[in-house]
């Protein structure tokens, strides 16, 4: 059952060579622990330069390297401590095509410390074609887990379900949100990007009423400024029809208010003094035109906390300069923005928007601070569970190493013992015989075929669900579509004219019965999809208007979130109150650190709670035993015993079935 | 004697700031991601903490990184040893040669890596003997971590720690080989525990001291007991009686460590199945610390640590063990034997209240 001996891996360790991707908060940690622990050839890849925000973690970085590439710097860091070792840094995506199979198949393992689920799955994709070994990890807050992939002995990282974006109805957002989040999504998605990003992409923000669509179209030209119209006027202007008259034409559908509370419309004149004063001089603080990100409207109004709640009235006065200083300072940007949370302007300018709408529905203000965790999705993050976490990640590297399928484990670490324990190891479970990924098990797709394009295809299954970058798709031995640098011109056009055709007029006919095969040349992933035709979708629980099964993703989790503060920074959000409205506002949550998937019962998934640390407690997660899944305790010997458990505490959903014990074969 | 590094000390107090005083724009930009974890209030108290450690190895190499990195007001590293390849080997803050060191000592070594991680913390290194430093000296702190000494000098800084008025928290570390084990003495801890939404217990809990937690008879420790417990005090006990520096052990010990075992085993009147063999061949006969397991260690003792200054989360009680082989990080409360039954053992219910978020 034991290991061999440490010192027998020393010889192992030193031959080997690792890959690691991602040289963020776990990355730092671990290329330090790789090298005290005798590895001496290591290749890193991370596309990320050094942020400010990054320095209070990962410590192979300094201020004065702020901007320059992780990967780099962090090789340099170590070197300096190790200096006879190998490290060789790739500034890169590691989708870029150059890390293909042939580049991982060079590696005897490879140590995942990434930010997102695409990479990870992709990373999984290429570790399967590879048949190389991966050690995954992930951490948020006090909350981390590492678990070892070994194709055909344990599960791939696809084998199990993982969660779906947040999405919220589009009639909470922009009709009837009751909680903050709503309000930060409308400031972020709707407004901001309606003012100052792209005038070409569709846009709800006048979806307020009952009204017909001409109405609105009429109203588009309200967010344009006028030719010579003072920008004061301009920004009081925005101000009264988003919060003034939007919420009256919003209040004139009585039957939305039935149960619910009324809001209350807002006009400039009744929370901003009479038209302000020129800044005396006051908007020279801001520096140069250049200086872009130290742009403010705190600044140039004198307010200096973040962690302040403003009244209405500063509010009003954040939105009209912020929205000021876009515009005189920042015209350039104007129509290209997307929202970044490391834009200071664009923070102050969504905090402002968020709060007075928020005030318009009796929903709690929140201070800057709160307001930018939500609006980017920003994942708590401290290096002590980074330093476990690649501790841990090394040992099992080490193990895969030694060849020791029977010793993997997944181990999670946690914020509250369970059983006695900080660090819980979990026997890894075996590969799911229906993952598609890594058991090619052929997928179903109801579609109508008749109606739904390739185009709708490509985009809502291909690469949405199925996570393909580059796809190839066939029916047969003929080609429907395919991405590549190398194609002809008539291919080219070829296939933009099959995106816009319906399946069944495609020149290769689609119809229910056919079988197409879909291929990631990259990946070296094939799947075959079953076409089945179907006429009609519910377009409120199936809004792609198909349904792919043999991939399933768990809905988001309404129930936990019940129990959380506001104040978990954005990540911890329910759906709110169900829309009618078959449109949803996606919001793309990108973990740090951490993807988290809610458990199946059949195995302790994630215990990643999504805002399961929360400013001013250690924990929003309960604690008492009433939320602790059941757990099972297997004695192999006098020596060790296993621990089975359906949910950690208060961490894991509530799934209390009994689990089995499955041991690798 | 502190000697000749007395006009060393760092100057307690000058650069804390009030209670309630806001941190800097610099501090909350650079220490958001963690704001974000442990709020404003936990973040104010650790500016202003005072940690010492005595002994610097890999395993409090991990540590001072992480709470450097945490952001306390001082940390004061203890360790007059000089450079030598066993000190390097899973140390990432001392210089890869001799020839870089300059004459320095651990403590100024690790000391002038760790001033670059945070430059809003005040790191240095103190000359002297941690044995020959009076309650005063321990007073000037709110952590006291030890680590690379035997169990006598564990217990007398223990002891000195406890005989101030105000707490002075005391941890001890060690990592052998592939196992790691902490020991934590909060004396009397206050803190809030959550426990739903909107319901808070105020919990107190009472720390035994080391002297008292290893007083406990074996006998009446749980069954479950880690193994780890009983192997390192029998390592423990080979070592005080040998006069062996921390770790200087071996494989050619391991009749005599067995002899030890059985001894204690019969005197304890518990099974010696309790106390593997092969575990305690493997701690005899490791080479040092292993690099993932002072990662481990050092990053467990950097929360708690971070816990008990902030007065946040429940802290652990009162041993920690860790083990490549189980892979279990586990908590053990060592304090129902004889010498603590002064202390009752379940958190006190102090009083309910409702949180106001």
């Amino acid at each position: 059952m034991a290991p061999k001996q440490l010192s027998s891996a020393k010889e192992l360790i030193r031959r080997a060579k690792v890959l690691m991707v991602g040289a963020g908060g776990i990355g730092c940690e671990l290329l330090k622990t790789l090298a005290l622990s005798g590895f001496e050839d290591i290749h890193i890849i991370d596309m990320d330069t050094i942020e400010v925000s990054n320095l209070n973690r990962q410590f192979l970085f300094r201020q004065s390297h702020v901007g320059q590439s992780k990967a780099k710097v962090a090789r340099d860091a170590v070197l300096r401590f190790r200096p006879n070792i190998n490290i060789t840094p790739h500034h890169d995506n590691v989708k870029d095509p150059h890390f293909n199979v042939d580049f991982f198949k060079q590696f005897s393992v490879v140590l995942n410390g990434l930010d997102n689920l695409d990479a990870r799955r992709h990373v999984n994709r290429l570790c399967l074609a590879a048949e190389v070994p991966l050690v995954e990890s992930g951490t948020t807050g006090f909350l981390g887990q590492v678990t070892v992939h070994v194709k055909g002995k344990t599960e791939c990282y696809e084998c199990q379900p993982k969660p779906a974006p947040k999405k919220y109805p589009v009639c909470t957002i922009t009709s009837t949100p009751s909680k903050f989040i709503h309000c930060i999504v409308w400031a972020k998605e709707l407004l901001f990007a309606k003012l100052f990003g792209d005038k070409t992409q569709d846009n709800d923000l006048n979806v307020h009423s009952s009204d017909t669509s001409s109405s609105s179209e009429n109203l588009e030209d309200v967010f344009e400024r006028k030719k010579d119209e003072d920008i004061e006027d301009y920004g009081r202007r925005i101000f009264d029809h988003v919060f003034g008259y939007n919420i009256e034409m919003a209040l004139s559908n009585e039957d939305t208010w039935k149960n619910r509370d009324r809001p209350r419309p807002i006009y400039s004149k009744d929370t901003l003094p009479g038209k302000s004063i020129k800044h005396n001089g006051n908007i020279s603080k801001n520096g140069s035109t250049d200086d872009t990100p130290s742009l403010s409207a705190m600044t140039s109004l004198g307010m200096r906390s973040p962690q302040d709640v403003w009244s209405l009235m500063e509010n009003s006065k954040v939105f009209i300069e912020a929205l000021k200083l876009f515009f005189t300072r920042r015209e350039k940007d104007i129509g290209s923005l997307t929202f970044d949370k490391d834009d200071q302007l664009a923070v102050e300018f969504v905090t402002a928007a968020a709060n007075i709408r928020a005030s318009s529905f009796g929903i709690p203000l929140h201070s800057l601070f709160e307001a930018k965790g939500m609006a980017g999705n920003i994942v708590h993050a401290v290096a002590t569970t980074n330093a476990v976490i690649a501790g841990l990640i090394v040992i099992e590297a080490i193990k895969v190493l030694q060849n020791e399928t029977e010793n993997y484990r997944m181990t999670y670490c946690l914020e509250y013992p369970n059983r006695n324990m900080l660090l819980m190891p979990v026997e890894p479970y075996e590969p799911n015989k229906s993952c598609y990924v890594c058991s090619k098990t052929p997928l179903s797709l109801e579609i109508n075929t008749h109606r739904s394009k390739l185009r709708d295809f490509v985009e809502k299954i291909v690469k949405a669900k199925l996570g393909m970058h580059s796809p190839i798709i066939m029916h047969g031995s003929a080609l429907l579509y395919e991405v590549g640098d190398d194609l002809e011109e008539d291919m080219v056009a070829n296939y933009a004219a099959n995106l816009e055709k319906v399946l069944y007029e495609l020149p290769s006919q689609v119809s229910g019965g056919t079988t197409l095969t879909v291929e990631d040349m990259q990946q070296e992933l094939v799947c075959s999809v079953n076409i089945k035709h179907r006429d009609e979708f519910d377009e409120e629980k199936e809004p792609d208007g198909m349904v792919l099964e043999g991939w399933s993703q768990p809905p988001p989790e309404e129930k936990k979130e019940a129990n959380h503060t506001v104040s978990n920074a954005g990540t911890s959000i329910s759906g709110g109150p169900v829309s009618k409205s078959s449109e949803v506002v996606e919001i793309i949550t990108v973990e740090e650190e951490l993807e988290a998937a809610p458990p199946k019962k059949r195995k302790l998934t994630t215990i990643i709670d999504r805002g399961a640390a929360s400013p001013g407690g250690y924990s929003s997660i309960p604690n008492d035993t009433d939320n602790r899944g059941k757990v099972q305790v297997v004695d192999d010997d006098d020596e060790e015993d296993m621990v089975m458990l359906d949910g950690a505490p208060g961490v894991f959903d509530g799934d209390s079935d009994t689990s089995k014990k499955r041991k690798l074969v | 004697m502190v000697g000749d590094s007395k006009g060393d000390l760092p100057k307690f107090g000058l650069q804390l700031g009030m209670e309630g005083e806001e941190l800097t724009e610099q501090e909350t930009a650079l220490y958001d991601r963690q704001i974000r974890v442990w709020g404003l209030d936990a973040q104010r108290r650790l500016t202003r903490a005072s940690i010492l450690v005595s002994g610097v190895n890999g395993t409090t190499a991990e540590f001072c990184k992480n709470i450097v990195l945490a952001g306390v007001g001082t940390l004061t590293l203890v360790d007059d040893r000089e450079f030598s390849e066993e000190a390097l080997s899973a140390n990432f803050l001392i210089p890869p040669e001799k020839s870089l060191c300059d004459g320095k000592t651990l403590a100024e070594l690790c000391s002038d890596s760790l001033k670059d991680f945070n430059p809003m913390v005040h790191v240095s290194a103190l000359k002297g003997d941690i044995l020959s430093f009076k309650e005063d000296f321990f007073s000037k702190f709110d952590v006291v971590v030890v680590s690379c000494c035997n169990l006598s000098v564990k217990k007398l800084i223990n002891e000195k720690c406890r005989s101030i008025s105000k707490r002075v928290a005391f941890y001890s570390v060690d990592c052998r080989d592939s196992c790691g084990e902490i020991f934590v003495d909060l004396q009397s801890y206050k803190y809030t525990k959550k426990k739903k939404l909107d319901e808070a217990v105020e919990c107190e809990l009472h720390y035994p001291s080391l002297e008292q937690a290893l007083a406990a008879p074996w006998k009446k420790l749980p069954k479950k007991m880690s193994k780890l417990y009983f192997a390192m005090r029998v390592i423990e006990q080979f070592e005080e009686i040998e006069n062996r520096r921390p770790g200087g052990i071996s494989f050619t010990d391991l009749p005599a460590v067995l002899k030890i075992k059985k001894e204690l085993c019969e005197a304890q009147s518990i099974d010696e199945y309790q106390v593997p063999d092969d575990l305690l061949e493997r701690l005899v006969s490791g080479q040092g610390e292993f690099p993932p397991v002072c990662a481990i260690l050092g990053g467990i003792l950097g929360q708690e640590v971070i816990k008990a200054v902030s007065s946040k989360g429940e802290p652990l009680k009162n041993f920690f063990f860790f083990d490549v082989f189980n892979g279990k990080g586990v908590i053990e409360d060592v304090s129902n034997g004889n010498a603590s039954s002064n202390f009752p053992i379940t958190p006190n219910l102090v009083q309910h209240f409702q949180l106001i978020d």
